[in-house]
């Protein structure tokens, strides 16, 4: 019975509890790895519209600050979280609006807007803006993001749509 | 290449004595019964990967431990199978190392020189069972809940020092968050700590004395 491809026992045993072995830990680890990295792959993007104020009360020519808070359901609680940006009218035209995030673009720490520097000031690493959100120097890599989707109704509020991240 | 580097693990390591002396040493003739304890030390090693896994996700406070936990079972990809993993490794695990015990009993291996990693064994099958009864707080639900209260009313009917050990055990008068928090505690890192410097020192007791003979008719 012993030609020279016959297996011996011990090299069966050996040879199956491996792949059993190997067959345990792909079964286990590959659901451990979805397990994990779960919240990553779930889709975001839910978009939701945001009344920043009437039309009429928003000045010309100076930036005008707004916020507004989303919740989102994260796991088992829900979490709110506060955005915060600034309109900039141009013109009384209704169409000529600039909507910044004052979110910055380096970090994500708060910009302000600062009068008397005519400039949103990062107070973390010291970044400026200028006006309409270009970079004047600091470390941000690109200008201020803005909210390109907004409208006016009927009753002459500034609706922004949001994208959440 | 990789032999190489084998030889070169194994000229600091001694991984090759390592394998003769603990997978490769001689054994008596023995049967199914005798791989009892290597299942109940693997059910441990599973439950404790897949436990490590719930904690990525179950948090510990009354307010969220439910919520957490249908969160898993719902909510994440997988979760329903760690835990199914967990729920029934326990059950299994408890019954595993019992029957453990009674095998080692039923053929006399506690007998000289074994007398020790007897000992052991049972203080392993002692804190297997304090495993299941903490791990079956956590979810905080109706059953978590009134099952801890019941086990910890049967602790404090010591007489004289029972009123002491239910606070002890309860943190407080009350099943309350601290329970749930110390239960937790005692689950994830006092209980298997010790479980893991017991079965270190008796895995070295079954390696230094090699497992028992079945006895014979003659014995």
């Amino acid at each position: 019975m012993s030609g020279p491809n016959r297996i011996s026992r011990r090299d069966f045993i050996k040879g199956t509890t491996a792949a059993i072995g190997g067959f345990i830990a792909v079964t286990l680890g590959v659901p451990a790895v979805a397990y994990m990295i779960d919240p990553a792959r779930k889709p975001g993007g839910k978009e939701s519209s945001v009344k920043v104020g009437k039309l009429e009360d928003i000045p010309v020519g100076t930036p005008y600050p707004f916020s507004f808070t989303l919740t989102k359901v994260n796991g088992w609680e829900r979490t709110s979280t506060t955005f915060s940006g600034y309109v900039l009218r141009s013109s009384k035209d209704p169409q000529d609006i600039l909507i910044l995030s004052s979110r910055c673009t380096h970090l994500g720490c708060q910009v302000t807007w600062r009068e008397d520097k005519q400039a949103y000031i990062c107070p973390c690493h010291d970044a400026h803006f200028n006006k309409t959100g270009g970079v004047i120097d600091g470390p941000p890599p690109r200008p201020l993001d803005r909210f390109p989707v907004f409208n006016v109704d009927g009753d002459g509020n500034l609706i922004v749509l949001v994208k959440e991240a | 290449m990789f032999y190489k580097m084998y030889l070169w693990l194994d000229e600091r390591l001694g991984l090759n004595s390592l394998y003769t002396n603990i997978l490769d040493r001689p054994e008596p003739k023995g049967n199914w019964w005798n791989t009892l304890g290597s299942a109940s030390l693997f059910l441990f090693l599973l439950q404790g990967a897949t436990g490590i896994f719930l904690t990525v996700y179950y948090t510990p406070s009354p307010d969220h431990a439910y919520d957490s936990i249908t969160y898993i079972m719902n909510g994440v990809a997988f979760g329903w199978f760690i835990r199914g993993i967990h729920h029934w490794g326990a059950t299994l695990m408890v019954i595993l190392v019992f029957v453990h015990l009674l095998r080692v009993f039923v053929t006399a291996s506690f007998k000289y020189p074994r007398e020790l990693t007897w000992l052991i064994g049972v203080g392993l099958l002692l804190l297997t069972l304090g495993m299941g009864f903490t791990g079956y707080l956590l979810p905080w639900n109706q059953k978590a809940f009134w099952a801890t209260t019941v086990g910890t009313q049967i602790a404090g009917s010591v007489p004289f020092a029972g009123e002491f050990i239910l606070k002890a055990l309860r943190g407080g008068s009350d099943l309350s968050a601290l329970t749930l928090q110390r239960f937790f505690m005692a689950h994830i890192w006092m209980l298997p700590a010790l479980l893991v410097a017991l079965i270190g020192v008796h895995l070295y007791l079954i390696i230094k004395h090699g497992e028992s003979h079945f006895p014979t008719k003659e014995d």
